[in-house]
């Protein structure tokens, strides 16, 4: 089983990053299940979701302790939350960010969603769109593939640039 | 067709797919977006129902009431408060016969506010006579309303349907959902009492203490009845459709000594639980109780059982070991876990495994560890 | 005005009490309404009148439902009528505290739902079927079970509750007019929509007077300007006659007052109470109807 957890603040769409991904992963033949962990959070608090992928139907509801990737929304919240915890030995951290950081030996890619969406002009009420660009980075990655994640998009949402702006991700992508 | 959707959504699909006549419901975390969905399928015409937008659950239930009496299918849902705020009507709906469905999103009751998955809510529901089914998937969610239908209006059960799903680990998880053609799964309502102008009856008039008891014998005779149509329905929905389901679905159970009874999501994790163990050489195995009501029986003779309750009667015990000791002279380990949302992880099942204490109760995470 | 019609949808057995104005009240209400009707009933008097199941008074469906439920339950019958493309009159029949109090909420939100129904509150100010407690409706003065010093307060306005969901029509009416009654029962299932009658039902038991003189004590409400019959349609006041000549020439409040053993001994206070609320109901409908505010 494959799990990712997704660290974000409230109303930058890690919800919806997360079911974007189980529903690439379940394009591309898997079992995939996502699960955003609602607290009392309000818009712009730290907040977490699940993604978890599998060749067998998943069976497992509880939060994911040991991530095999992490995906940092906004790197901000660093500052407040240990993504890193409980890390699996091998695992990946992906990070909205021109560059790479040290993460503590992890391998660490980034990709600058932030300047991608401003770019494809993808703002609703002032945000740049992250979650659909993401689909990119983490196709590139080799968690799903690129053509699942443009069919997850499309199936979610309407707007072509959002399949623009995962394509840029996806070739934009830093190791 | 293969989609994705929360158990919120599947629940709604399956509504939509029901078609009832009249959808009655009021707002309340986490069931607001089967009320959402639902409104936006009638504004979008996609589903033909009358939705009342009632001010209160105890109106919802009185409206679904009201509609259902007059022979048409009606649906609900609800939550924790909601469900507690309308139980006046909850017993209302079962003794006038009705076979309204409701969906409940398992949530824990206040003080102090909780929104998350606790099954007390709906335990609390449990003498109304209602029949009440607990899902451990959004797949199952999306099953068991469709069936709830059918066996709610079917002629030797006609009582109401209680469709129970975890709070957020299921409302709110998106998971693969596989939608079927419902076809003529669910046949055309028929309530032999409906109402009728032309001849006209009196519907719960005062009724003296021998009728009163004869009444409520029927509603027992219907509530057994129902054991007979539920496996009936679950065999058409596994022929129709492929996806098999019992009163109890089993996990590694032949052989095992040790066995786990749990519900809803618990009943999922505790399968994986299962495996760790088995890997270990323990040999255990898991029993998911998936109907409250008709309460199941379960073949527990010579095991050790571990019961884990995510739910209390306080001065009695967890309501399921209490009802295992009770119907299955089980000697049970009972576990309370899970409680307004604790985190209850396969490892901790398999905890409750190896360390079990059996007729002992213990509460996860508030006694020292085992 | 339309003769009302001799069919009878509440038979001779009912078990209401002697000389009830409930029984009287629901039987020009199911003639106006006719056959294609069904009543739901919340716990009140007419709960109990209908008589023991499998037996029943009453000659059109009646639904009894819980005390708090009877819009809620009314809202789902019109919506499955509606969704069943059937014209059937759906008419709530409550007494005043399955009215005022306990059942207000499912009340305000079938009105402001524009609920296609009718709500008849009859309203013997108490809590009659459980032997006389208080309700919201008692009028000040008011002996009861639980106000054995006569009610405090005033009697709650329940008209103006009700006229603030501004309803296409809405009216009182007392059985004492039993013709009044019957065209206004008419009226209101001519329109779509909520509409409201609320009817004054004098109770011997509960008012304490002898059971003969029930009419004659309705029509005494009406005569002192203790009752006021009127209609609003579609927001327009009209003061009906009886009322209109007790304002021009009212019979002293006390005349009603007497043969009620409720009232016996009431406080110069709450006689006070009971006429400013009588004055203030009387000046506001002549305001409205002349279309001052």
């Amino acid at each position: 089983m494959y799990e990712v957890r997704i660290h974000s603040r409230g109303g930058q769409g890690g919800v919806t990053a997360a079911r974007l991904l189980a529903l690439a992963a379940i394009r591309d033949g898997k079992y995939a299940t996502a699960c955003p962990f609602y607290g009392a959070e309000r818009r712009g608090a730290p907040v977490v979701s699940y993604v978890r992928i599998d060749d067998r139907p998943i069976r497992v509801y509880s939060q994911i302790r040991h991530p095999d990737l992490v995906l940092v929304l906004d790197p901000s919240v660093m500052d407040v939350v240990d993504v890193l915890s409980g890390m699996k030995p091998g695992g990946r951290v992906l990070m909205n960010a021109g560059e790479p950081r040290e993460m503590k030996g992890f391998p660490t890619c980034a990709v600058d969603l932030t300047g991608i969406a401003l770019r494809e002009n993808l703002v609703v009420a002032g945000s740049p769109i992250l979650n659909t660009p993401v689909l990119g980075a983490l196709a590139k990655m080799g968690v799903i593939t690129l053509e699942s994640a443009k069919m997850a998009i499309q199936e979610m949402f309407s707007d072509m640039r959002n399949v623009a702006a995962a394509e840029a991700a996806y070739r934009e992508l830093v190791a | 067709m293969l989609t994705v959707a929360t158990g919120n959504k599947a629940v709604a699909t399956a509504v939509k797919q029901a078609c009832p006549s009249v959808v009655a419901a009021y707002p309340i975390t986490p069931q607001t977006e089967i009320v959402e969905q639902i409104a936006e399928f009638v504004t979008s015409g996609e589903l033909k129902s009358q939705y009342i937008p009632v001010e209160s659950e105890h109106s919802a239930m009185a409206a679904c009431i009201g509609a259902s009496v007059t022979g048409v299918r009606t649906f609900t849902a609800t939550s924790s408060h909601g469900l507690h705020y309308m139980h006046e009507m909850v017993n209302w709906a079962a003794g006038a016969r009705l076979p309204i469905v409701m969906a409940n999103v398992n949530r824990a009751l206040g003080p102090g506010w909780n929104i998350w998955a606790e099954h007390t809510d709906a335990f609390q529901e449990r003498d109304t006579g209602w029949l009440q089914v607990y899902v451990g998937s959004v797949q199952e969610a999306y099953d068991a309303t469709l069936m709830a239908f059918r066996i709610a209006e079917h002629e030797s059960v006609l009582l109401p349907v209680m469709v129970n799903l975890d709070g957020f680990l299921l409302s709110h998880s998106m998971h693969p959902l596989q939608t079927v053609e419902i076809g003529d799964f669910i046949p055309p309502i028929r309530l032999p009492h409906a109402i009728d102008t032309a001849h006209p009856m009196g519907y719960g008039t005062l009724t003296g203490p021998d009728q009163y008891f004869r009444l409520r014998w029927d509603i027992e005779r219907s509530m057994r009845d129902s054991v007979g149509v539920i496996r009936e329905t679950e065999r058409e929905f596994a022929k129709r459709f492929g996806r098999r389901y019992d009163a109890v679905e089993e996990y590694r159970c032949e052989d095992a000594e040790v066995v786990v009874v749990a519900m809803g999501t618990l009943g999922k994790e505790a399968e994986v639980a299962v495996d760790l163990l088995r890997e270990e050489g323990v040999p255990a195995g898991s029993m998911r109780i998936r109907w409250l009501r008709p309460f199941p029986r379960l073949d527990l003779s010579g095991r050790d059982v571990v019961a884990i309750d995510r739910d209390y009667s306080f001065g009695f015990g967890g309501v399921i070991a209490r009802s295992l000791a009770a119907t299955e002279g089980a000697k049970p380990f009972s576990v309370i876990a899970g409680l307004g949302g604790q985190e209850v992880t396969y490892d901790d099942i398999a905890g409750f495994v190896r360390s079990r204490r059996p007729g002992e109760e213990y509460w996860f995470g508030v006694m020292p560890d085992v | 005005m339309t003769d009302i019609p001799r069919e009878e949808y509440i038979l001779k057995c009912t078990s209401a009490c002697a000389g009830c104005s409930d029984s009287l009240t629901l039987r020009y209400v199911l003639k106006a309404a006719g056959p294609e009707t069904v009543l739901v009933v919340p716990a009140c008097c007419t709960s109990v009148i209908q008589g023991i199941y499998p037996n029943t008074a009453m000659n059109i469906p009646v639904y009894n439902v819980a005390f708090a439920a009877a819009a809620a339950c009314a809202s789902g019958m019109s919506a499955a009528f509606q969704a069943a493309g059937r014209k059937t009159n759906v008419i709530v029949y409550a007494g005043d505290g399955g009215t005022v109090d306990i059942g207000i909420q499912a009340l305000s939100g079938a009105f402001e739902r524009g609920t296609d129904f009718l709500y008849i509150c009859y309203d013997n100010e108490a809590y009659g079927n459980t032997g006389m407690q208080r309700s919201g409706a008692t009028p000040a003065g008011a002996r009861t079970t639980t106000t054995p010093g006569g009610k405090a307060q005033t009697k709650k306005d329940l008209d103006a509750i009700v006229a603030a969901h501004n309803p296409p029509y809405m009216a009182t009416a007392c059985a004492s007019y039993p013709k009044d009654l019957f065209s206004k029962v008419q009226k209101a299932l001519s329109i779509r929509g909520p509409k409201f009658i609320h009817v004054l039902s004098p109770c011997p038991p509960g008012w304490r007077y002898s059971s003969e003189k029930s009419v004659e004590m309705g029509k005494l409400a009406v005569r002192s300007g203790m009752w006021i019959l009127y209609e609003r349609e579609f927001g327009k006041v009209t003061i009906n006659r009886p009322s209109k000549a007790a304002m021009i020439r009212p019979v002293p409040i006390e005349e009603y007052l007497e043969p009620q053993g409720r009232f016996k001994g009431i406080s110069p206070e709450a006689l006070a109470m009971l006429r400013s609320v009588a004055e203030r109901n009387a000046e506001r409908l002549k305001r409205e109807e002349e279309g001052i505010c």
